[in-house]
């Protein structure tokens, strides 16, 4: 949007609007044909796109699944079946809105694991970094309230022992537990503000993502190179050539979606989900949600209550100095051999611990799950400051279009201001 | 700051500025306040929380599980060998060392919250398929809880033993709780 000569549109409607309320030109600068991107984009900077779309879609059956479910323990899980039998297209609602929690949360990581491969959080991203994170954190408690919403045994136990980790805090935990239940155990009270909350997070959220766009836009995307843009050879309109690009991204996600909803739509659930909760029994082995598993496992395998929970909040918090702990200039795994290696090291040590938090913590899953878990620390705090000082990188190159063009292709030889 | 300034008087300005912000931030914080506190459970929460139960249709070595607050109580009627088994085990090597007749008000009769106080579940134990861990009392199948015939915590996450509500025996086979 800098510097681009104001733009002329040549429809009357649009002029006139846009000289009381430019929001043509806003909407340009933003996601049009006044916002230069690298050209360089692979389909892993899909995810951001797909990331709107999948909350938009999410709010949008949210909506519509609120006008029939009752909260309230004795109807909650009636409601839903309700819904599921004799609601209009009910069951589509739910079982789009069920699977699309769970893709979103498949998007939000492929998401986050592009930038710590491509290091798309190093200066000066370290701040859009950080507000991704305050939305996957209200993603998390979000998708957590939601799944407590259809009262069925899991839902009844993934309530009480998330609620219960409160309850390791020294001194004050089992007043704040009580005050979060509103009650004595986790009940109509505890499934009210669950309900409200899990309406009211969505809005912050969407919030927080004209932020993390405002952010971003300040500096541009990053780039599979992870060098900055040299000047306009570098960088191509993002209408048409993005939002084109993002289409062909939004039509993946919609298949694989459409897949889950009309081929598997109970694929991520639970058989216990379909049994009405009894706060009397606790089924065998209680597990989260998929994308739950490896912070789950990091739970489960520290013996101690109030380690496990620290660990637990750990596992998370130290995304938020991922900045920081990653302490190589260069920005992309592609220049970064050593850093590679361990990034897809990285990756097995979470889908390990997935398996593990699906499993009873007995026998060789709990010895493997402490190693997983105590690597996955060892990741951030130890092997991704050292390999950023002592790792011999490869050179990068001048720009984002000599790799492309050779030397003709501009770059250092040939400076131009971005301008 | 102006009333740092030796040259220049506190005015009747910074008093109304301090005097001001001062409400602002006590009526913030009581209205703060009210909204936080409206989360505790309500008085219609708060009145059922007693319940009395009959311990007549409890045989020796059977269990009852009873609901009191929309937390299950565990009472069990425990055989001479479970009783024996929890005092010899008293001066064991616990997490959290508390004697046998310290959780009970008559050794007969062991009433707890069923509760595992790791996460929250409900222990297994109380019917004779169950399995009872490897202590004899209960085991919590969530995240391998073992409590002894004492319910207390002896192998496992948790941190405590099995909490012990506030209860009286109303005659020999009649208790309340709460």
């Amino acid at each position: 949007m800098s510097g681009a000569a104001k733009r002329e549109y040549k429809n009357g409607f649009v002029r006139w609007v846009e000289y009381r309320l430019p929001i043509f030109s806003a909407a340009d600068a933003i996601v049009g044909r006044d916002y230069p991107s690298p050209k360089n984009l692979n389909y892993l900077w899909n995810l951001g796109s797909i990331l709107g779309l999948a909350l938009v879609i999410q709010i949008i059956t949210g909506i519509f699944l609120a006008f029939y479910y009752i909260p309230t323990a004795e109807q909650a899980f009636n409601s839903v079946e309700h819904i599921m039998r004799n609601v209009n297209n009910g069951w589509l609602l739910r079982y789009v809105h069920a699977n699309g929690a769970s893709l979103f949360f498949a998007a939000v990581y492929i998401h986050m694991i592009r930038a710590h491969y491509y290091g798309s959080y190093k200066a000066p991203r370290e701040l859009l970094w950080l507000i991704g994170l305050a939305i996957f954190a209200l993603m998390m408690a979000t998708a957590f309230m939601g799944y407590v919403l259809p009262w069925g045994q899991m839902s009844f136990w993934a309530a009480t022992v998330i609620t219960n980790l409160f309850t390791a805090i020294p001194l004050i935990g089992d007043s704040v537990t009580i005050w979060l239940w509103g009650g004595f155990s986790v009940d109509t009270p505890t499934l009210q503000r669950f309900y409200s909350l899990h309406y009211l997070f969505p809005f912050i959220i969407a919030g927080l993502v004209m932020m993390h766009i405002w952010a971003l836009h300040t500096h541009g995307s990053s780039n599979p190179l992870g060098i900055e843009v040299k000047g306009p050879q570098d960088t191509i309109p993002f209408h048409p050539y993005y939002t084109a690009k993002d289409l062909v991204g939004f039509g993946v996600f919609l298949l694989i979606l459409a897949f889950f909803v009309f081929y598997q739509p109970v694929y991520f659930s639970h058989p216990d989900q379909f049994k009405p909760a009894d706060p009397l029994v606790t089924p065998p082995n209680i597990v989260p949600e998929w994308y739950f598993l490896p912070f789950y496992a990091i739970l489960r395998s520290i013996p101690d209550k109030l380690l496990g929970v620290v660990g637990f909040v750990s596992s998370i918090l130290v995304l938020f100095f991922l900045p920081y702990l990653d302490t190589s200039k260069v920005r992309s795994a592609k220049y970064r051999p050593v850093f590679r290696q361990f990034f897809f090291i990285f990756l097995a040590d979470v889908v390990i611990l997935g398996f593990v938090g699906a499993n009873p913590p007995e026998g060789a899953w709990l010895v493997i799950g402490r190693l997983a878990s105590a690597y996955y620390f060892i990741h951030f705090l130890v092997i991704l400051p050292l390999v950023g000082w002592f790792e011999r990188t490869k050179p990068l190159p001048e720009s984002i279009s000599t790799p492309v063009l050779g030397d003709a292709g501009g770059g250092a030889a040939k400076p131009e201001p971005a301008e | 700051m102006s009333t740092t300034q030796p040259d220049e008087k506190v005015t009747r300005r910074d008093f109304l500025y301090i005097a001001t912000g001062g409400v602002t931030v006590v009526g913030a914080a009581l209205a703060g306040w009210a909204i936080i506190d409206s989360m505790n459970p309500a008085a219609n929460i708060l009145a059922l929380s007693t319940v009395e139960i009959d311990l007549s249709p409890v045989e020796e070595g059977q269990s009852l599980t009873v609901v009191w607050r929309g937390k299950p109580i565990f009472v069990r009627n425990r055989t001479a060998e479970e009783i024996a088994q929890a005092v010899a085990e008293d001066s064991d090597n616990m997490k959290d060392p508390q004697n046998d007749a310290d959780r009970v008000q008559q050794p007969q009769w062991l009433v707890m919250i069923g509760i595992c106080t790791h996460l929250g579940c409900i222990p297994l134990g109380q019917k004779f398929s169950d399995p009872k861990g490897e202590f004899g009392g209960w085991f919590c199948p969530c995240h391998g809880s073992h409590y002894d015939t004492s319910g207390r915590i002896r192998k496992g996450p948790a941190p405590t033993n099995l909490e012990i509500p506030e209860y009286a025996f109303l005659d020999d086979t009649r208790i309340k709780i709460g």
